[in-house]
């Protein structure tokens, strides 16, 4: 048996330092902006640092052609950045907060996701679309959305939804660099989580999941925002003696279906979490690939977790109402051991 | 060279790259309805003076953008005939290895970067691709095509406005053809218009007869100079008549048939025919480059028919790169 992968080292390492999520997702871009010229960002108010500090900087050392304050024009600060591509540029596509992608999902999905295919191989849309997502400080229904299933089901996208420091810096070094268009969903609500992060920012490869705990009792799937407390409400389950074993996706498409899989088959029980509304989740996916490899006698037990199918409220007793939360991750669980 | 025989040489450049498209579209509306090609088609029968006079003005370097009528753009800038063809007739030859048709036509090596299926879907990514070019440091500009319905959507707002800020080398050329798929687009357009619009945007505009060839390419060479020399974006707005319907099935029956007569004898092949012969150019020597053109496309047409279908292996390739595999398991 393999020694348990842990993605949040307890001590200091040589060459590590504990730093916040969003200084982390900077200190990426940075580290791949001077590693190559061609890299540029454009978005509202990058020039000022970006909404939350995570281009904090770069005007002063990249220069106003390569750190683009822009109006206020979703469909060209996306359709710019593919034209930019197009000849030969590398555009980090901010979007300030994912809602408002919405205003671009011409550019995005028309245009951006199948370039490549409908030109015959002739384009490389090499561009990342950071998309701030998520609940954060009530901000109701159109600055909380967490729609990522809706770009796995479009050829030709990546989808990356880190939760740790350094899953956010090493998966946006790999987006960077991807020739494939990706999809950057940054966890905004852990923005000031800490982190250990090493100096030189290694890539991480898409599609490998993170095992954030090892357990043979019930395997937890999730990703993104959720994922503190999907390991808060792993350790109150080992407290209760069940050991979960979970897996953090970091990306949903490509995504690690194998080790999700394995995973299961040991286990026999499977709670996907995720914070998007249950419905069409990426949660049914995960289900039904894992029915599908394993046919129906292969898991005992099965169930997801997410929001209703409802709109996210503001008022903070209504959005708790709704959101998902440690205790009712811990209660999922614990449904899910009694047979 | 005389003055007189460079323009000469000018206006006859422009009659053949007009006669080659009028022959190109006139080639695929007949292949069309033989049955030849699948799939919706747009031609531009009747525009051909745009996409000729704009194009004569572009180096090789220049990119262009363009829209779901794009198969005259695309050979005016130079994109070859035969994968053009291809393209339409779906077959594995063709620019975008038949994954794309007339609606996508695309050739990257001549800096067309793409028809677009959406109308207005152009305008980001010309924006887009001149700001990248300034940023490496390129004199290229981009001439970027689109309809007078376009100039109703968002994103002509949007990237005009975005332009005229970052002063960037594009060319908006409005090819105005007075309808927006099958209404009259003065009918759903207040206002002055779409000269007055870029204007009002920091974008100069020019009106053109988009139906004199002549007058569209020194319109474009002024224009293209001043762009090149780092003047900021120009609009110009050159009116025409869409002789055919919106599509190849479409027999655009609706229309006054008193206009498209008037449009018929106004048409920019046979107006610069008159001006070429009044130029003392041999009757001869004008249906000879008409012959060569037909002839070139008829040739292009029993190729694409004769040519081989993709195999169906292409149908899972280019997808992505990052877990291409695991969406086709």
């Amino acid at each position: 048996m393999p020694a348990p992968r842990r993605g949040w080292p307890e001590m200091e390492t040589p060459g590590m330092e504990t730093i916040t999520l969003v200084e982390a997702a900077r200190r990426a871009a940075l580290q791949e902006m001077r590693r190559d010229p061609s890299v540029w960002v454009l978005g509202e108010d990058v020039a000022r640092g970006g909404l939350f500090g995570q281009y904090r900087g770069f005007l002063d050392e990249f220069g106003a052609a390569r750190v683009v304050s822009t109006p206020i024009s979703e469909s060209v600060i996306m359709g710019a950045g593919l034209g930019a591509a197009l000849v030969g540029t590398r555009p980090i596509i901010e979007m300030r907060i994912f809602d408002f992608v919405m205003c671009a999902m011409d550019e995005l999905v028309n245009q951006i996701a199948k370039v490549r295919y409908m030109f015959g191989g002739q384009a490389r849309p090499a561009v990342v679309i950071r998309m701030p997502h998520g609940i954060w400080r009530n901000s109701a229904a159109q600055h909380s959305q967490t729609l990522e299933s809706w770009f796995t089901h479009i050829p030709g996208l990546v989808v990356a939804v880190p939760s740790t420091p350094a899953d956010t810096a090493g998966l946006l070094v790999s987006a960077i660099r991807s020739d494939d268009p990706v999809l950057f969903f940054d966890p905004k609500n852990l923005f000031p989580v800490t982190g250990p992060v090493a100096a030189e920012i290694a890539p991480i490869p898409f599609g490998q999941a993170r095992r954030a705990r090892m357990g043979g009792d019930l395997t937890l799937v999730t990703w993104s925002a959720i994922v503190p407390q999907v390991e808060e409400a792993a350790a109150m389950l080992e407290a209760r003696g069940i050991a979960a074993d979970v897996l953090d996706l970091r990306t949903l498409w490509p995504w690690d279906e194998e080790a999700v899989v394995a995973s299961v088959a040991r286990t026999g029980r499977l709670l996907v979490v995720h914070e998007a509304v249950t419905t069409g989740g990426f949660g049914a996916e995960v289900v039904a690939r894992v029915v599908e490899r394993l046919g129906p006698a292969g898991l005992r037990r099965v169930a997801r977790l997410g929001q209703p199918r409802v709109p996210v409220p503001f008022a903070p007793p209504l959005e708790d109402q709704l959101k998902v939360d440690t205790a009712k991750i811990v209660a999922a669980a614990e449904a899910l051991m009694r047979d | 060279m005389s003055r007189l025989g460079d323009n000469r040489a000018r206006l006859v450049a422009l009659y053949t790259t007009m006669c080659r498209i009028r022959a190109f579209e006139d080639t695929a509306l007949a292949a069309h309805r033989a049955g030849e090609i699948p799939g919706p088609l747009h031609v531009s029968v009747g525009q051909e003076a745009v996409a000729a006079g704009i194009c004569l003005n572009l180096r090789r370097d220049d990119r262009i953008t363009s829209n779901h009528r794009g198969h005259g753009h695309a050979l005016a800038k130079g994109a070859g005939v035969a994968g053009m063809m291809e393209e339409l007739f779906g077959r594995a030859g063709g620019h975008c290895r038949g994954k794309g048709g007339s609606m996508h036509i695309a050739d990257f090596s001549v800096g067309m970067l793409g028809a677009n299926g959406v109308v207005a879907g152009g305008i980001p990514i010309a924006v887009g691709a001149a700001q990248g070019l300034k940023l490496l440091g390129r004199d290229s500009i981009v001439a970027c095509f689109f309809g007078d319905g376009a100039i109703n959507r968002g994103p002509f707002l949007e990237g005009l406005n975005w332009a005229a800020l970052y002063r960037l080398p594009v060319l908006f050329v409005c090819e105005d053809n007075g309808v927006a798929a099958f209404t009259a687009t003065a009918s759903v357009t207040a206002g002055p218009g779409v000269a007055a619009r870029a204007e009002s945007l920091g974008v100069p505009a020019t009106s053109v007869d988009g139906n004199n060839a002549a007058a569209v390419d020194a319109a474009a060479a002024r224009l293209v100079a001043e762009i090149r020399g780092g003047g900021g974006p120009q609009l110009l707005h050159a009116t025409t008549y869409r002789i055919t319907g919106h599509t190849s099935t479409d027999p655009a029956a609706w229309r006054n048939p008193q206009d498209v007569e008037a449009a018929r004898a106004a048409e920019p092949i046979g107006r610069l025919r008159e001006r070429l012969l009044a130029e003392g150019v041999p009757m001869a020597e004008l249906e000879a480059i008409r012959g060569e053109a037909m002839a070139e496309m008829a040739e292009a047409r029993a190729a694409a028919l004769a040519a081989p279908w993709p195999d169906p292996a292409a149908a899972w390739e280019d997808v992505q790169d990052a877990g291409a595999a695991q969406g086709m398991a």
